[in-house]
């Protein structure tokens, strides 16, 4: 009976810490660093934000936007050609938002997890993935993110999203995913 | 009595997700256990091999079948040596149909088995020993010129059935074609099931298996130490690839190599001491020297290309390895202690997965070609290639201890396969299981 209570007490107590995105220090910091992020790259200013500063409700600053669909750091995936790793343009917001959403929580950590499709050797994809997995470091590095807060690692091709063999089930296997070491 | 499941000293690791499998698997493991016990062995496929063509000039030898010592184990010796020479590609099998039987030289009917086309004949008894053992004798003989080319006895309890088969195959292998035989060998492979991995040692014909690490997550690159008592291997239990040396005696294992990043690609030097790894610490995957302890990593490439999948040569004074330095995937060769490196695959635009032979003078390794990845061999010193397989999705190639095939993994019907091929070609062999993913074979002492 032990096997089977504790893991489920496990995964109760762990979907119950995750439900909440309340940090008091976060708040604290997303009102002191008012939208630098969404502002300049969505058009609006940070302006329009200093008079918001002071009448922001808590309430609105509880979820956590990393939640939010229509949040840019919702998106979590970097797409590459075959073979390639260069980074793509069209990811550029989405990164700009995780990296300032880096730069506001320092003690925030991600990993960044690359991929690649499954054909050819283990070992070498392992290196392809992690080649894409460095280059979206750079891009968050070069945006000013700490490498204290950051770890790139691959999973190659031993976690495909897609088990298909069609040119698109590939497509969908080479990326870099970007995730939370609180998530 | 059929292959054995040997659980002692197999590793588990948890990773956080594993709760919810954990869950699962606390209520299948009952179920699986008895399932395990209740069904013989010999009637659950383990392996099934499947042997194809042979060399171009083989030798004619007559197998008859041993007389049988009651209770003895199954199946009989003789068809398990049958398997092995067949394997090698290197004999053609004489019928021993209505031939008589003899268990000593002087009963054999020479002139008999010389119109039956045998080269040599193969004779043997089984008979009880004290204490619930059996003394096995065998004798391997010159149809030609009528002469005793070995002569053996082996006392040995149940447990050792298969080996000592094995033995005898080896003898007569070494005896007839002058190379030793490699069926006393063995090999590791990954079994995937679900979203179940399962790092295996068996015997070279896959018979046997032993579970020496069981986890949820993947793990793959497993490598025999050069004394055969030690595994190293990638697993990802801990969300990220590290590296592993695991003791085969008692299961106790230690990190090698868990830096920050990826550490993967474990391959041994020749002196059991020290072990090649990649790490990606410093930028790209790159080639480290690390003691077998995890101690002292002293980086061997440079220029933050993709450098990967190194390997000794057998002399421990190169190392072959993966690199995209030349703008391709290609196979290139630097000194053991770093330096310049030499390209040494040249056809094609993605050759990787390097294995040398045990006498250095052969290259196995993956070249794709019109999108089909094939087990390719180098002769070294001449630049000659051949393409061994006829598949196209080969991976992981390694050498027989003897040097005379190579182990790798391929995908038929579906799903993952082991195979072994002959330097020349002309033999393979398929190894696989029902329902069951192989995968990452290494062929060990």
């Amino acid at each position: 009976m032990n096997k089977i209570l504790w893991p489920v007490l496990l995964v109760l107590t762990l979907s119950a810490c995750s439900s909440t995105g309340d940090k008091p220090a976060a708040v604290e910091s997303r009102t002191a660093q008012p939208t630098t992020t969404t502002g300049s790259s969505a058009g609006t200013t940070g302006t329009a934000d200093a008079g918001v500063s002071g009448s922001t409700l808590p309430s609105a600053q509880a979820t956590d936007p990393r939640k939010d669909p229509a949040s840019p750091l919702y998106q979590r995936s970097v797409y590459f050609d075959f073979d390639k790793f260069d980074v793509k343009d069209q990811y550029r917001p989405m990164l700009e938002a995780h990296a300032n959403y880096l730069k506001a929580n320092s003690n925030a950590r991600v990993i960044l997890q690359g991929n690649t499709d499954e054909r050819g050797s283990r070992e070498y994809n392992l290196a392809l993935g992690q080649k894409r997995a460095e280059a979206v470091r750079r891009v968050l590095n070069v945006m000013g993110v700490s490498d204290a807060q950051m770890e790139a690692i691959s999973f190659g091709e031993e976690k495909l999203r897609n088990a298909g063999t069609t040119e698109d089930a590939h497509a969908e296997n080479r990326r870099t995913d970007v995730v939370y070491g609180d998530e | 009595m059929g292959p054995v499941l040997d659980l002692a000293g197999i590793h588990e690791p948890l990773s956080e997700r594993a709760s919810i499998f954990m869950l699962r698997a606390a209520l299948l493991f009952p179920l699986l256990c008895l399932a395990l016990l209740s069904t013989p062995f010999a009637a659950r496929a383990a392996m099934e091999i499947q042997v194809v063509g042979g060399a171009a000039s083989q030798i004619a030898i007559a197998i008859v079948p041993f007389q049988a010592a009651p209770g003895q184990p199954t199946p009989a010796l003789t068809d398990i040596v049958a398997n092995d020479l067949d394997r090698s590609g290197q004999f053609k099998r004489v019928d021993t149909a209505g031939a008589p039987q003899a268990v000593q030289p002087a009963q054999v009917d020479y002139a008999s088995w010389r119109s039956r086309g045998a080269e040599a004949v193969v004779i043997g008894q089984v008979l009880p020993a004290a204490g619930g053992r059996f003394e096995v004798r065998f004798y391997l003989l010159d149809a030609v010129r009528r002469t005793q080319l070995a002569a053996l006895s082996y006392v040995i309890g149940p447990g050792q059935w298969r080996a000592t088969a094995h033995q005898i195959a080896d003898i007569i292998h070494e005896k007839l074609t002058g190379a030793p035989g490699a069926f006393s060998s063995r090999i590791a492979y990954v079994q995937k099931q679900g979203n179940r991995y399962e790092l295996r040692v068996a015997d070279a014909d896959g018979y046997s298996p032993r579970i020496v690490v069981r986890s949820v997550e993947p793990v793959i690159s497993p490598r025999f130490s050069p004394d055969g008592k030690r595994l190293a291997y990638v697993s990802f239990e801990d969300r990220k690839p590290i590296v592993y040396v695991q003791s085969l005696a008692d299961g106790s294992r230690r990190k090698v190599a868990a830096f920050k990043g990826s550490n993967s690609a474990p391959a041994w030097a020749p002196d059991g001491k020290r072990l090649a790894v990649v790490l990606t610490r410093d930028e790209a995957s790159q080639i480290y020297l690390i003691n077998a302890d995890g101690s002292n990593p002293v980086r061997l490439t440079r220029g933050g290309n993709l450098d990967t999948e190194p390997v000794f040569s057998p002399d421990g004074q190169s190392i072959y390895f993966t690199s995209d330095r030349g703008g391709s995937a290609q196979i290139y060769r630097m000194p053991a202690t770093g330096g310049e490196a030499r390209r040494v695959s040249f056809s094609g635009g993605y050759n990787v997965s390097p294995a040398i032979s045990p006498n250095g003078r052969h290259l196995a390794y993956i070249s794709r070609d019109e999108g089909r990845f094939r087990v390719t061999l180098l002769e070294i010193e001449t630049g000659q290639t051949r393409v061994l397989t006829d598949t196209a999705r080969d991976e992981s190639p390694s050498f027989a201890p003897n040097g005379l095939a190579v182990l790798y993994a391929t995908v038929a019907g579906n799903r993952g396969v082991l195979g072994t091929v002959t330097l020349d070609g002309r033999t393979r062999a398929r190894l696989s299981e029902s329902g069951v993913d192989a995968r990452e074979p290494a062929w060990g002492p």
